[in-house]
C-alpha cells in the first residue's frame, strides 16, 4: 500500500515533477498531491490554505485573529504555487467542489483568493489579512450559536451540545448541588416566571431570551424517556426545546421513527398532548410524583421534572385525580 | 501441517513461552514471524482486546482465536459521553454474546465500554458463561436492574461486578437477593450508578457480611450516611471504599460509630462517593488519610477551609479528584502535601456561571506542577490561562502522559497577552515527549497544530474543540502525529482537503469524530467509495444525505477502519458511504 505521499507530511519529496505513475494502489488522493508542483508541500498547503480561507473561516474573534493563519510557507512558494492554480483547477474540480465558486458556504466571496490576498506570513501574528466572514457550520442548536463571539461569552457556549465536555450524570449531579444551595433563588424566579409565561410565544423565538432564568437554575440537561412497549428508553435535552409543542414533536419523531433493535408498528398519529392518541405523555417529579405533561408553566415542568414516560391511556386513569389536586395546591402556591 | 524442521520448538514448548506474553502488541508480533507462529499463538491467546466493537464481527474474532477467556468490546465513540452521539446509534452488545456463547464456554472476563447492554443479554451471558467471574459495564446502558439479577443468580463464579457509570434502569432493589446464600466470591462491587430503590440494603448488607475476600465496595447515592458504619464494620478488609449520601444531621452516635468503623479499615486506601458532603462529618476518615492514595472528592460540595484541611492530611496520595471548590489555595497546599502524586482532576462546580464562583486559575496548576514531581496525568477545568503558565507546566512536568485542559469558555485568549494560547500548548507538546492524550481548549490558531504535528510523536489521543483556522491544522495532525489512533473533533474549521489528503492516514487509526466541521457530503462519499477499509458514517438527524446538496456539509461524522465491512444495525439517521450508497440512491 502506497500511502507514505499521504502519510508523511509531504514536503520531503522534491522535484517531483514527472509522468503521474498509477499503479493499482494509487488512489485518486496520491494523484492529488503527485501531480505537477515542484514541492507539493507548498503547493498542498496553499491550496488548503487558501482553500480553507475561502470556504472554511470560522474560529474569528474579536481577539483579532486574521485571516492567515500562522504557517511559515515562504513567500516564494506562495507565488509559485499560485501559478499552478489555473492548471490545476480542474483536477481538483473533480466531483470533490473544493475551492472555486462551487464552494459551499460563503457564497459571498466566489473566488479562489491568489497570492496577493495574503500579507507576508508571521508566525504568532494574528493582524491583517481578509478576516474570514463565514460562519461555522456550526450546531443545530440555534441560528445565533454559530456565529463567533468576541471573546467567545459563557452564555453562547452553554448552549453548544458537548460543551464543556463534561458526562451527564456529573452534570445532573451539580444541578442538584446548586439547587439544594439556592431554594430562594429558585422561589424568586418562580415569581418572574409568571410574567414570562404570558411573553413565552413571543419569546421562543428568541432562544437566548428564555435561557437565561434555565441557566440561573443549573443546566437541565438530558433526561431520560421512556415509552411503554419499548425496552431501551431515549434521552431528550430538555434546553433545546422552549415549549411543550416542540418537546412532544421530538418525542413523536423519536419514539415514532425508532428502528434499531424494536421493530414494532406504533400508530401514533397525533400529538401526545391533546389526549387524541392511544399514548399520554407523562413526567416524574422531584417527590417522585407521576404528573401529566403540559399543565404547568414551561419554566416551572423544568425545574421539577425527573424524568418521562409515555404511557398508554389506559393506564392514566389512575393518575388523573390525584394530579389535578396537586395542580390546585400549586396553584394556590404561585398565588 | 506446517513442517518442522529439526531446530523448532515442539508446540508445547513455544505455548508455555508465549503464555509469558501478555501484551497484545507482542502477541501481534508474534504471530506475524511464521505461519507456525501464527497458528500456535491464535490458540493459546486468552485474551483480546476490541477497541471499536465495529472493526470486526464476533466470528471473525472466533474463527482466529477459539480458546477466549477475557474479551473486553468498546462501542460509541467517546463523545458519546457528551451527549453528542444521539441515542439508538449502536454499539449493541447481543451480537457479541450471542456468537460467544456457543464459541467461549470457558469464557471468565467481560468487559464493556460504551455499549448497549440488553436484559436479554444479560441472561444470556448469565446461562452461557458459568465460569464468569468478571463483569465490568462501563459507561453502559440499555439494561435494568432484571438483567442484574439473572447475573447474580447465575454467576456462581463471579469475583467482580462493576456498573461503573453506567445508566440502569431501576425496577427494583430485590436483585441483590438472587445472589444465592451460598455465594460468597465477591471481590469486588461497583454499584455507585444505581438510582433510588435500586438496592435492598439488608440484601447488601449480607451480601458484604459473607464475602470475606470483598476489598472494593463503591455504594449509591442513596445509601445514607447512618448504615455506612454497620457496613463497614462487616467488610473491614476493603481496599477501597466509596460512600453514598454523606450528608445527615450530626448525631454523635453516628458520629462515633463511623469513626470506629473506619479505624477498624486497616487496609484502606481509596476513598470516593461523598455525594452532598457536609464538612461535620469530614473528621470520621482522618484515621485513613495518612494510608490513602486515591481520594475522590469530586460529588463532595466541600469547600475550603474544610475541603484543604483534609487534603493537608493525606500525604501518599497519588490519586486527586475534586471540584474547583479547592481553589489555587488548597491546590498549593496538595502541592506541598503530596509529593506522590500522580493524577490530578478538577472539575467544575458552576460550569455554566457567568461569573466564576470560586478561585481556581492557572495558578494552582502551575503549583501542582512546580510540587508534585510524579505528575502524569492531569483533567483540569478552569477558566483563565496563560501561555507563561501553559509553558511553565511544562517544563515542570515533561512527564506528562494525559494532559486534559478545559477552558469553559471555549474560545477564551490568554488573559494576560489576549494571543491565542498557541505558544503554551506547543510548549506542552514540546517537553512532554511521552504524551499519549492531549485534550485542547481556548483560543487556538492553526499553529498549535503546526506543534503538534512537529513534536506529539506518541499522542495516540486528540480531543479538539472550537480551534483552528483552515484545513491546514487538520493536515498538520493527520500527517504530523505519527501514533495517532484517535482523534475527535467538533466546532472547528476543518472541510474537505486536509481529510482527503490524507485519507490514507485514517486507515492507520481506531477511528476519526468531526461534528460541526465542514466537512461535505461529496468528500465523504469520495472517501465512502475510495476507502474500502473504513466505514464512513454519516449522522444527520435532519434528513438522508441523498435530499442535500454535493457541497453541504454534513452534521456528523464517525470514519473508523474495519476489517468487518459496513454495519447493518444503524437507526435512521446514520448513513454509511460505501460503494453501493451512490448507486442504492439512483
Amino acid at each position: 500500500m502506497i500511502m507514505s505521499e499521504n502519510g508523511e507530511g509531504g514536503g520531503r519529496t522534491r522535484g517531483h515533477m514527472g509522468p503521474i505513475i498509477i499503479t493499482p494502489s494509487t488512489t485518486f488522493f496520491s494523484l492529488l498531491i503527485l501531480h505537477l508542483t515542484q514541492n507539493p508541500y507548498n503547493f498542498l498547503l496553499f491550496l488548503v490554505m487558501e482553500g480553507g480561507l475561502v470556504l472554511l473561516g470560522g474560529g474569528a474573534n474579536g481577539g483579532g485573529s486574521g485571516g492567515s493563519s500562522g504557517f511559515s510557507t515562504n513567500e516564494s512558494a506562495m507565488s509559485e504555487a499560485s501559478s499552478y492554480l489555473a492548471e490545476t483547477e480542474l483536477e481538483l474540480g473533480l466531483g470533490l467542489s473544493i475551492g472555486g465558486p462551487t464552494g459551499k458556504i460563503n457564497k459571498a466571496s466566489g473566488r479562489i483568493l491568489t497570492a496577493k490576498d495574503f500579507p507576508v506570513p508571521r508566525r504568532a501574528s494574528m493582524n491583517g489579512g481578509t478576516p474570514p466572514s463565514v460562519t461555522v457550520s456550526g450546531t443545530k442548536r440555534a441560528a445565533d450559536q454559530s456565529v463567533p463571539h468576541d471573546g467567545g461569552s459563557p452564555t453562547a457556549t452553554s448552549q453548544v451540545v458537548g460543551w464543556p465536555p463534561i458526562r451527564s450524570y456529573r452534570m445532573n449531579s451539580l444541578v442538584n448541588n446548586n439547587q439544594a444551595k439556592a431554594p430562594r433563588a429558585e422561589e424568586e424566579h418562580k415569581g418572574i416566571n409568571e410574567e414570562e409565561e404570558e411573553e413565552e410565544d413571543k419569546a421562543i423565538k428568541d432562544g437566548s431570551k428564555l435561557k437565561k432564568p434555565n441557566e440561573n437554575l443549573g443546566h437541565i440537561g438530558f433526561i431520560k424517556v421512556n415509552m411503554d412497549g419499548i425496552r431501551i428508553g431515549r434521552k431528550v435535552d430538555l434546553n433545546a426545546h422552549s415549549s411543550y409543542h416542540s418537546l412532544a414533536s421530538a418525542l413523536e419523531n423519536m419514539f415514532l421513527r425508532s428502528a434499531g433493535a424494536e421493530k414494532q408498528q406504533l400508530t401514533m398519529p397525533s400529538r401526545l398532548l391533546d389526549g387524541s392518541s392511544e399514548f399520554v405523555l407523562t413526567y416524574e417529579d422531584k417527590e417522585g410524583d407521576w404528573m401529566l405533561v403540559g399543565d404547568v408553566p414551561w419554566m416551572m415542568f423544568l425545574t421539577s421534572v425527573r424524568r418521562l414516560r409515555i404511557m398508554k391511556t389506559s393506564e392514566v386513569n389512575g393518575l388523573a385525580p390525584r394530579f389535578h389536586e396537586r395542580n390546585r395546591t400549586q396553584r394556590s402556591k404561585l398565588i | 501441517m506446517q513442517k518442522k524442521t529439526a531446530y523448532s520448538f515442539p508446540d508445547e514448548i513455544l505455548e508455555h513461552v508465549f503464555s509469558f506474553i501478555q501484551s497484545d502488541k507482542d502477541r501481534n508480533a508474534a504471530s506475524v514471524v511464521c505461519k507456525s507462529w501464527y497458528e500456535i499463538e491464535r490458540w493459546c491467546r486468552r485474551k483480546v482486546f476490541v477497541g471499536n466493537c465495529y472493526a470486526v464481527s464476533p466470528t471473525m474474532v472466533i474463527r482466529r482465536f477459539p480458546d477466549i477467556r477475557s474479551i473486553e468490546l468498546k462501542g460509541k465513540p467517546h463523545f458519546a459521553d457528551f451527549n453528542l452521539v444521539p441515542d439508538g446509534w449502536g454499539g449493541y452488545v447481543l451480537p457479541w454474546i450471542s456468537k460467544m456463547a456457543g464459541a467461549y464456554p470457558w469464557l471468565e472476563e467481560i468487559r464493556l465500554k460504551r455499549m448497549v447492554v440488553t436484559d436479554e443479554s444479560l441472561e444470556l451471558v448469565a446461562k452461557s458463561f458459568t465460569n464468569l467471574q468478571v463483569l465490568v459495564l462501563f459507561s453502559c446502558e440499555g439494561f435494568s436492574t432484571d438483567g442484574l439479577a439473572a447475573i447474580a443468580a447465575g454467576c456462581k463464579n463471579l469475583r467482580e461486578l462493576d456498573l461503573r457509570d453506567s445508566e440502569v434502569d431501576d425496577l427494583s432493589g430485590h436483585w441483590l437477593n438472587h445472589f444465592p446464600d451460598t455465594y460468597t466470591s465477591l471481590v469486588s462491587l461497583n454499584i455507585s450508578c444505581l438510582g433510588s430503590d435500586d438496592v435492598s440494603f439488608s440484601a447488601l448488607e449480607r451480601l458484604v457480611g459473607r464475602c470475606p475476600n470483598l476489598r472494593r465496595l463503591l455504594l449509591n447515592r442513596e445509601v445514607p450516611l447512618d448504615k455506612i458504619a454497620n457496613l463497614l464494620s462487616r467488610a473491614p478488609q476493603l481496599i477501597e471504599f466509596g460512600t453514598g449520601t454523606y450528608a445527615a444531621e450530626l448525631r454523635s452516635d453516628v458520629y462515633s460509630n463511623l469513626v470506629e468503623a473506619f479505624c477498624n479499615c486497616k487496609e484502606l486506601k481509596s476513598l470516593s462517593g461523598f455525594w452532598d458532603a457536609v464538612p461535620a462529618y469530614l473528621p470520621v476518615i482522618y484515621s485513613v488519610c495518612s494510608r490513602l492514595t486515591s481520594l475522590n472528592l469530586s460529588y463532595a460540595p466541600i469547600q475550603n477551609p474544610d475541603l484543604t484541611k483534609l487534603v493537608s492530611q493525606c500525604p501518599s496520595l497519588q490519586r486527586m479528584l475534586v471540584l474547583d471548590y479547592i481553589e489555587d489555595s488548597g491546590l498549593e497546599v496538595l502541592a506541598s502535601s503530596c509529593k506522590d502524586l500522580q493524577e490530578l482532576r478538577v472539575f467544575p462546580s458552576d460550569p455554566f456561571g457567568e461569573e466564576p464562583n470560586v478561585s481556581l486559575t492557572e495558578k494552582g496548576l502551575v503549583a501542582v506542577s512546580s510540587g508534585c514531581p510524579k505528575l502524569q496525568s492531569v483533567l483540569y477545568f478552569c477558566r483563565q490561562m496563560s501561555n507563561a503558565a501553559l509553558v511553565t507546566i511544562a517544563q515542570n512536568c515533561p512527564n506528562f502522559t494525559r494532559f486534559r485542559l478545559c477552558l469553559l469558555d471555549p474560545k477564551i485568549a490568554d488573559y494576560r497577552t489576549l494571543q491565542p494560547l498557541d505558544v503554551g500548548f506547543g510548549a506542552i507538546v514540546e517537553h512532554c515527549k511521552d504524551l499519549r492524550r492531549l485534550s485542547l481548549s481556548g483560543l487556538l490558531t492553526d499553529c498549535v497544530f503546526e506543534y503538534i504535528g512537529m513534536h506529539a510523536k506518541k499522542l495516540e489521543m486528540l480531543s479538539v474543540a472550537f480551534a483552528g483556522e483552515s484545513d491546514l491544522a487538520l493536515h498538520h495532525v493527520l500527517s504530523g502525529c505519527e501514533s495517532l489512533r484517535k482523534l475527535e473533533i467538533m466546532n472547528c474549521p476543518f472541510g474537505d482537503k486536509a481529510l482527503l489528503a490524507n485519507a490514507a492516514k485514517l486507515e492507520t487509526m481506531r477511528s476519526l469524530w468531526m461534528s460541526s466541521c465542514s466537512v461535505s457530503l461529496g468528500a465523504c462519499k469520495m472517501l465512502g467509495q475510495k476507502m474500502p477499509r473504513l466505514n464512513i458514517e454519516v449522522m444527520d438527524e435532519k434528513g438522508p444525505p441523498d435530499s442535500r446538496a454535493e457541497s453541504d456539509p454534513v452534521d456528523k461524522l464517525y470514519i473508523y477502519r474495519s476489517v468487518a465491512g459496513p454495519r447493518f444495525d444503524m437507526p435512521p439517521f446514520v448513513w454509511t458511504m460505501d460503494e453501493d450508497f451512490a448507486s442504492e440512491l439512483s
